[in-house]
């Protein structure tokens, strides 16, 4: 549903609306290229070894001399961490919903739900490969399995941090179980669902490197997960640098595009 | 509730006996309402005053079904809360919020919004369909609560402190309008108030509950002609007569 009030008032606040916007993205820029700098400095004084510690300047060679293979390995991974994503808020929400309206599942799933986070991945890596093969699909397992909890978590504290008042409301207007839940509980919930999918954001990224780092896969052209391990190995570091520079950079893109989803979600009015 | 064969007024809500306790957090029981009758005939009004904490609140809840009593006998034709509360949805407009009970009951969003803006302009709510709870005022939110009510369809009104919020201007109109809606489409109300002049301008009879552990201790009919009015000598012996069953119990 358009909102039409919110809509007038960004129109009436437009200048201090852009200057605030603009200050949002300057601020973090000028932090960076600070960082950058101070970077750049340290390794020049001091003569740190490019193998330990690459140049800002040295990884942005790397990163023009060889963006054809950084962006065909980051179009991969970002496939893979925007389909991760996606399983595990669909399967994170889904368990949560489970969770809430059934408590012997609460009572069962729970803690295996906890347990899971502690498996390393590369204990399975091998047995993801046996059943699906090299392609996507382990590796999506992978990044909904470290991603999905966050969201279990937050969504089933919100559902149950409904106003116990607010159901009762509903009972005496004859709400069924299912009305109670799209009226009350859920709307109640979404701004802690909503919390829980940006956990899961942020660890999406370092969710796809770990995905492709502890799964076989095949061919050049295995994602920039895979190319860091090898540069690694192969003493590129600077091209390793390079490659990070680009998860560091996705990980913010793919922040600040849920927080546009969910003004559309959820406008700050939508909240108690 | 057997259907009215004669045409003679029966109750719409009938309860003997009723008692209900609650138990606090440290496990002692705490009384809330003892043996409680009462009967409120089909179409009438009946206003419950009692001092805060005697158990009007659980004695509505008791009436929705909301709570179940733990002695007596509650019969009762479908009955629908008003809360004290006004517990307006925050992520429901206005207009959605009147109308939740329809959509409940599975009517369409245009229809249900098409029947609640015509009760909208009535009660003064106009312009505002579309504001969210926290946009209005008090009395605003009052008002679109009520409406809530009404349009459950529900055949008993279990009304706690409607007009609390008020001020004396909206509240005088309020009650103008509810006098009006209830002729129009008759309903059987329970109407708790903690103010007696509120009880004699709306009720047909007024149940008068004692300090906690609720019980009713007088019930005064009204027979009065609407529209009633504050000055009139016959309003003010009554009101007379409810203020002191009230002060006794308290200097008791
Ligand atoms: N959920 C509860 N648990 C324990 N005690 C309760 C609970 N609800 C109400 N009580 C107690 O029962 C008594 C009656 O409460 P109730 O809310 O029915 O009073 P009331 O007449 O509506 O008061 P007010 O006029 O202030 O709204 C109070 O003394 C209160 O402490
Ligand atoms: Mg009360």
């Amino acid at each position: 549903m358009p909102h039409e009030s919110s809509l007038a008032s960004a129109q009436e606040n437009g200048p201090v609306h852009m200057r605030r916007s603009a200050a949002t993205i300057l601020a973090p820029v000028l932090l960076g290229l600070s960082i950058l700098g101070i970077w750049e400095l340290y390794v020049d004084l001091h003569g740190v070894d490019p193998l330990v510690l690459p140049a800002p300047h040295a990884m942005a060679v790397q990163a023009w001399n060889n963006s054809g293979l950084l962006w065909s390995n980051f179009t991969i991974t970002a496939e893979e961490v925007v389909l991760g994503l996606a399983l595990a808020l669909a399967c994170g929400f889904a368990m949560a919903v489970a969770i809430h309206v059934w408590a012997p599942i609460r009572r069962a799933v729970y803690p295996h739900a906890v347990g899971s986070q502690a498996v390393p991945i590369a204990v399975v890596g091998v047995l993801l490969c046996y059943w699906w093969g090299f392609g996507i699909f382990p590796k999506l397992f992978v990044i909904a399995l470290i991603c999905f909890f966050p969201v279990v978590v937050t969504t089933v504290d919100g559902l149950a941090a409904v106003d116990p008042d607010q159901l009762k409301l509903l009972r005496t207007l004859d709400a069924s179980r299912w009305q109670a839940f799209r009226f009350a509980e859920l709307p109640a919930a979404l701004p802690a669902a909503l919390s829980g999918a940006r956990i899961a954001l942020a660890v999406g990224v370092i969710g796809a490197y770990i995905a492709e780092t502890s799964t076989p896969s095949t061919g050049p052209h295995a994602g920039l997960g895979h190319e860091i391990t090898a540069d690694l190995t192969a003493l590129q570091t600077s091209r390793a640098y390079a490659a990070t520079a680009l998860l560091f950079l996705f990980a913010i893109a793919c922040f600040y595009a849920l927080s546009l989803a969910e003004r559309k979600l959820a406008p700050p009015t939508n909240k108690p | 509730m057997e259907p009215n064969i004669s045409g003679r007024s029966l109750s719409a809500v009938r309860l003997s006996g009723v008692s209900r306790a609650y138990r606090d957090r440290r496990g002692s029981a705490v009384q809330a309402l003892i043996n409680v009758s009462l009967e409120v005939p089909e179409g009438s009004v009946l206003a419950v005053v009692g001092p805060s904490g005697c158990g009007k609140t659980t004695l509505l809840e008791l009436i929705c079904d909301l709570q179940r009593p733990d002695g007596g006998l509650i019969e009762t034709q479908p009955a629908v809360l008003m809360p004290q509360r006004d517990l307006l949805l925050p992520w429901l407009s206005a207009l959605d919020n009147s109308g939740l009970a329809l959509r409940i009951a599975g009517h369409t969003r245009a229809h249900t919004r098409a029947r609640a803006r015509e009760l909208f302009a009535e009660l003064g709510l106009a312009g505002f369909e579309r504001s969210r709870p926290h946009e209005l005022s008090g009395g605003m939110r009052q008002r679109v609560a009520f409406l809530r009510t009404l349009l459950s369809g529900k055949q008993v009104l279990c009304l706690d402190e409607p007009f609390g919020a008020l001020d004396a201007i909206t509240r005088a109109q309020m009650q103008t309008w509810l006098v009006q809606a209830l002729r129009h489409e008759p309903r059987t109300v329970m109407l708790v108030t903690h103010d007696v002049e509120e009880a004699i301008t709306l009720a047909d009879r007024i149940a008068i509950l004692s300090p906690r552990p609720g019980r009713v201790i007088e019930e005064i009919d009204v027979e009065l002609p609407h529209p009633r009015v504050r000055t009139d000598a016959a309003v003010i012996a009554l009101r007379e007569q409810a203020l002191g069953t009230l002060g006794q119990e308290h200097a008791a």
